[in-house]
């Protein structure tokens, strides 16, 4: 039976490139510059906000690579879950400043 | 999945036998989920005294070889272990123990002997002590090594901080060693081991000098488990990926020869597990009981898939990264 997210895809990321090489290999050197260097934060650092964004953004394949990223930069689970929990709250933040917009309507339709 | 090592016998030759690392039991008061000699309580592979004195005249005899490594099981369960130390410290080597710390609380899972006057003959010997943990927390420590470790191991480093192990001035030993608790490369050695200084610092009061970071190898009890799990072959892929030369050129097996209890030669301890024999030029498999320098040294290093674990990222090795 096949699904959307088969975690065999993932191996399958540098495929992207077969019907536009020269924009993957740009995307690859990007990607590898951002996450694969200390700079002026280290690899570690980097790995616990792919975390977050792997989870705000809900990608299975990223929670996977980072998860295993964030173990081999020297991360511990209790970094790695206050990541997703710094998703999470901003995820609900978001939310929440919205109602500031809700309460200015409301103001402006409430006699 | 059948992966080849990259290179061939020829490509990385011995280059030294600066070490020589002995394997005098596989006993252990532990059975840690990944470990390569499989030791645990139940183990009764000893070296005999015949072998032990063998390894001391080889020492004596050639003083090119400048270390002893101490290793099992928990070497000091052998009933030879101290006197094998204290003789070749006469000799003018230096000693290293593979010490994972909790046999000292412990002690002997057979005879119940107390072990808990190491730190102190450690300290007497100036041993090197070399001691696994493998996380400066808890969680990934106990996981790995049995529930209760972490606290054991604690209360066992200091205890040699007691008696000066780690303490800046001593000139007493104490390295640590980390490894993966799972099938993942470990993190960068200098980053991890400044974590590990503070961390171990600040929360428990403890100090010890290096910290080595060595990769999970694909044998035995940690193969099985990859096996069971389903992620063999996505984990030999993953060394693969990482073969890196400069590591290669850095292995240990370049410059020490491993023993087993028996007194069979290896290129090294994970071969000794796999009983992959070191082989003479002539393929004949060496012993100590056969030992010539030159000929040993001129053998041409066993290969294997297993060996990716220590190529991969930036090596590994009993010191550590190798690159």
């Amino acid at each position: 039976m096949s699904n959307y997210y088969e975690s065999e895809d993932l191996k399958k990321f540098g495929d992207i490139g077969r019907h536009g090489k020269k924009l993957a290999d740009d995307f690859f050197k990007y990607y590898g510059d951002v996450t694969g260097t200390d700079g002026a934060l280290s690899k570690r650092e980097k790995a616990l906000i792919a975390l977050a964004v792997s989870h705000a953004q809900k990608c299975p394949y990223c929670i996977d690579a980072y998860t295993t990223q964030c173990l081999e930069t020297g991360a511990n689970p209790e970094q790695m879950m206050e990541a997703v929990h710094v998703a999470a709250v901003m995820q609900a933040g978001i939310t929440l400043v919205h109602s500031v917009q809700m309460q200015n309507h409301l103001d402006k339709l409430v006699l | 999945m059948n992966l080849v090592f990259p290179l061939r016998p020829a490509d990385l030759p011995p280059v030294s036998i600066e070490t020589l690392q002995v394997n005098v039991t596989k006993m252990c008061n532990q059975a840690c989920r990944h470990c390569h000699v499989d030791a645990s309580p139940s183990r009764t592979e000893a070296m005999s005294p015949e072998g032990i004195a063998k390894c001391l005249e080889i020492l004596e005899r050639h003083p090119q070889i400048a270390k002893l490594d101490i290793t099992g099981g928990a070497p000091e369960l052998h009933a030879g272990f101290d006197a094998f130390v204290e003789k070749a410290v006469a000799l003018g080597r230096h000693v290293m123990v593979r010490h994972n710390l909790t046999v000292q609380l412990d002690g002997h899972p057979v005879t119940k002997e107390s072990k808990e006057y190491l730190p102190q003959f450690f300290a007497k010997h100036r041993v090197e002590v070399i001691s696994s943990l493998p996380y400066h927390q808890q969680f990934f420590t106990d996981a790995q090594r049995g529930q209760g470790v972490f606290g054991k191991s604690v209360e066992a480093m200091r205890r040699l901080n007691a008696v000066g192990y780690g303490v800046e001035g001593s000139g007493l030993t104490l390295n640590l060693v980390y490894n993966p608790v799972g099938p993942y490369l470990p993190a960068a050695q200098a980053g991890l081991e400044a974590d590990y200084k503070r961390e171990l610092k600040d929360k428990h009061g403890l100090v010890f000098n290096s910290l080595y970071t060595i990769t999970n190898m694909p044998i035995n009890r940690f193969k099985l488990h990859l096996e069971k799990s389903g992620q063999y072959d996505a984990y030999m892929q993953k060394l693969l990926a990482a073969y890196n030369p400069a590591a290669a050129e850095g292995v240990m097996c370049r410059s020490l020869i491993s023993v087993g209890h028996d007194g069979r030669v290896y290129d090294c301890d994970f071969n000794q597990m796999l009983e992959l024999d070191a082989v003479d030029r002539g393929g004949a498999q060496l012993s100590i009981f056969d030992f010539d320098f030159d000929r040993f040294l001129a053998r041409p290093i066993q290969f294997d898939a297993h060996c990716l674990g220590c190529t991969a990222g930036a090596g590994s090795s009993c010191g550590g990264a190798t690159s």
